[in-house]
């Protein structure tokens, strides 16, 4: 899937005195999508400068776990909305979850999926595939078809449904095995959260709303991690969002488990007190947790146990948030918000790096989608997938002034640390000045399925 | 005071004000005219998504003999996907013209999200909202046992609050919203609460709540209590498992005959059973006890109607702002915040 640029010219940039992944300034020379040139007092001679004094360069982020809506509720979000704000917030890829109408899980759809990402071209657009038919935990989809399609899919998920069927969940892992896929499991046990609302703990005790007990995703990670090992495949750990689940990927990990694990921004910083206001835009699944639970996933995150951030950008329309809690629908925007939520949560506490951001961000979950050209280390000769970050940036975030069609950002009113400056996809600035430019154009439509 | 959504933000001068009304307002309730001109011109609506025709009654009862006009507004099944939403019911009942909504709500908070958005002005009173909150129910509680409580000590009700009282309070507590709201006002008011119930019909996180906890509703009685509130339970709970059989449940839980008899054995002659209704006659309170001279069950009925004509009259024409921003203040939209004092 290595998107070659040829025939496509995406014109030249010199980035000058960037601190590549935080470190010392240095230039960097983008020329037709690969990195052309790194060092210091680079020529500038026939290239568009950009002056990124004091700014961060860091690879192109690469979300694993995004919600597009399309097709089906374009009301919610479009590839193109949804892929816009992803270029704004700083990512170059990410992966579409399959819970669209209709689902994911035929090729036809994931190919459509992957053909609105290249026809928008502000990120690279991997659709995720569906590992039950319509979601419904009962039949494998066609995970191989899906894998052969032009969307070279390798990521399965029932994201939103945990396959919580023990023995369809041991076939999906051993069945992806012959694509090197990957099953993301949003670990939820369906009998122990029927119609949960929030966190079950002091809160939900006060508040009167149906509890989520930690232990119902505590449950399903533990079984997930050991079918894992029976049969020897990848298994990935949707938005792990308890001190609990922490702890059984870790002991996962020290076993030699094939583990990764996700956090999502917003269980970085948020928790379940916020549910005091009976605002819906606090509603999420896997809910809101304690402080106890936000702190062990920092944690967790700063020394590797948790692999990855995963924004479970959710939108929805405002219909569905301006209403009771209990009919409100479950979650948030996030992908224009993750990069300072992390800075906020992990970098200004002293926990990462810039260079440990681009591991979770970037580097790790292109590893786990298998995506080829991103995540790459900013050397020469590599896809010109690169965002320049100021981190000394303040803003105080405002709905509705994203690109994303949801409004439903629980952190608004709230001011971030750190800016999108620039994003480059493929060599192409989608992003400058922290505004969008214009798409990346495809130089034509690759060959017919199948074909690499 | 702009809305009544909670007892736990309720102050405790706000508490006595209300229940001190409350008394001056069962004065009207005796007299043969039976109606005071305080709310004349102001409409409220009673909004009820949830039967509950004794709760609506008395409300309708209370805003009447405050010559308020009075619109019952049943709207059943209004979720996004059956019908009109909440936001569009509240901007209905906005352009009408209601000064004050009384909400009953089978989800918790909805009541606070009438208050806290810019949907509806009028001032929202909480009429029981899920497993939340059924704030007039408790107030109507303490009402009743500030009387007993009062009587006892040979003092006066008004001003005074429960400082020494021992309540327990048996059954349902997890689907509870009348459990919730007596728990924080009867803290509030300094009375000492014990929470009896299987371990099953707890919320996770009980104990944090400022009241003791018991298994054992014997043992509670011996421990000695001055009155004990049985919970409503209900049947399809045993489906769930939340206990093995009704008769089970009745048996250890259940206020029966045995245990009627045990408070005199006790010797503690001066304690009141009080229930919230409707009764599970047989089920949480035999016959017995339910009819007996320690039953407040009809009390609780007639001060209901005083004490929602105080929180109407409070609030429609009284002015008890506090200049002390409580918590539960900090917790709403901010744009609304300078007015949910409460």
């Amino acid at each position: 899937m290595t998107e070659t640029a040829t025939g496509t010219s995406t014109g030249t940039y010199l980035i000058r005195g960037a601190a590549i992944l935080g470190g010392d300034a240095e230039d960097l020379l983008i020329r037709d999508g690969v990195i052309a040139g790194r060092g210091v007092g680079l020529s500038a001679d026939g290239a568009t400068v950009i002056d990124a004094a004091g700014l961060v360069a860091l690879p192109g982020m690469v979300d694993i776990h995004t919600h597009l809506r399309e097709p089906g509720r374009e009301d919610a979000e479009t590839v193109e909305t949804g892929t816009r704000a992803a270029a704004l917030g700083g990512y170059t890829a990410v992966h579409a979850m399959a819970n669209s109408n209709p689902v994911a899980d035929t090729a036809g759809v994931v190919e459509q999926v992957h053909s609105l990402g290249r026809a928008s071209g502000w990120v690279d657009v991997r659709p995720v595939g569906a590992v039950t038919v319509g979601l419904a935990g009962e039949q494998l989809a066609e995970l191989g078809a899906m894998a052969d399609s032009r969307a070279q899919v390798r990521v399965f998920s029932d994201d939103g449904i945990c396959v919580h069927d023990p023995v369809l969940m041991r076939r999906a892992l051993e069945y992806v095995k012959a694509f090197d896929g990957v099953v993301a499991q949003h670990a939820q046990e369906p009998r122990l959260t029927a119609g949960a609302q929030m966190n079950e703990g002091t809160v939900s005790a006060v508040l009167g709303l149906a509890g989520w007990p930690a232990v119902a995703e505590e449950s399903i990670i533990a079984r997930d991690v050991l079918l894992a090992q029976h049969v020897g495949s990848r298994l990935h750990v949707c938005h792990v969002s308890t001190a609990g689940s922490v702890e059984i990927v870790r002991w996962a990990k020290e076993r030699g488990i094939n583990v990764t694990a996700e956090v999502t921004p917003h269980h970085l910083l948020l928790t379940d007190e916020l549910v005091r206001s009976y605002d819906p835009v606090y509603k999420v699944n896997p809910p809101l947790r304690t402080d106890a639970d936000v702190q062990a996933l920092r944690a967790g995150l700063a020394d590797g146990t948790i692999d990855v951030v995963g924004t479970d950008h959710a939108p929805h329309p405002s219909e569905h948030k301006e209403c009771e809690w209990a009919q409100a629908a479950m979650g948030m925007t996030g992908l224009e918000t993750a990069l300072s939520v992390v800075q906020e949560t992990m970098i200004e506490t002293g926990l990462m790096t810039w260079a440990d951001f681009a591991r979770v961000t970037s580097t790790v979950p292109a590893a786990i989608g298998r995506v080829a050209d991103q995540g790459r280390p900013l050397e020469v000769g590599e896809p010109a997938n690169v965002i320049l970050v100021d981190p000394a940036a303040r803003w105080t975030v405002d709905p509705h002034k994203m690109a994303t069609m949801g409004r439903n950002s629980p952190f608004a009113g709230k001011e971030l640390p750190g800016a999108v400056v620039a994003t480059f996809f493929k060599g192409h600035p989608t992003v400058l000045d922290g505004k969008l430019n214009t798409p990346y154009r495809y130089a034509a439509e690759p060959a017919g399925a199948g074909s690499k | 005071m702009k809305h009544l959504l909670s007892t736990e933000d309720l102050s405790a001068a706000n508490a006595i004000r209300i229940l001190d009304t409350a008394e001056e307002m069962a004065t009207v309730g005796d007299r043969e005219v039976k109606k005071l001109p305080a709310l004349r011109g102001r409409t409220v609506v009673n909004l009820f998504f949830e039967d509950s025709t004794r709760t609506r009654i008395s409300f309708e009862a209370a805003a009447k003999r405050l010559s308020a006009d009075v619109i019952n507004f049943a709207a059943k099944g209004s979720s996004v996907s059956k019908g009109e939403s909440l936001k569009d019911t509240a901007q209905t009942l906005a352009a009408m013209g209601a000064d004050a909504v009384v909400i009953r709500h089978w989800a918790s908070g909805a009541p606070h999200r009438l208050a806290a958005t810019d949907w509806i002005d009028a001032a929202v009173i909480n009429a029981g909202d899920g497993t939340h909150e059924h704030p007039t129910q408790a107030l109507l509680d303490a009402f009743t046992m500030r009387r007993h409580w009062s009587a006892l000590h040979g003092s006066a009700s008004t001003g005074a609050d429960l400082t020494g009282m021992r309540v327990a309070i048996a059954g349902d507590v997890l689907h509870s919203r009348v459990a919730r709201s007596n728990v924080w006002l009867l803290r509030t008011l300094g009375a000492e609460v014990t929470l009896v119930a299987p371990p099953t019909l707890l919320p996770i996180g009980v104990g944090h709540w400022p009241c003791k906890v018991s298994y054992n509703l014997d043992e509670t009685l011996e421990g000695g209590v001055d009155a004990i509130m049985m919970l409503r339970v209900q049947g399809e709970r045993m489906n769930a498992s939340f206990f093995p059989s009704t008769r089970e449940y009745s048996r250890r839980w259940g206020f029966d005959d045995r245990r009627l008899r045990a408070l005199d054995d006790l010797g503690l002659k001066d304690t009141i059973i009080l229930h919230p209704g409707p009764m599970n006659r047989g089920l949480e309170i035999s016959s017995a006890a339910a009819d007996s001279t320690r039953s407040t069950v009809l009390a609780q009925v007639r001060n209901g109607v005083s004490v929602r004509m105080a929180a109407l009259y409070l609030l429609l024409s009284g002015d008890t702002r506090e200049a002390a921003h409580t918590p539960g203040a900090a917790r709403t939209n901010t744009a609304r915040s300078d007015k949910e004092i409460n």
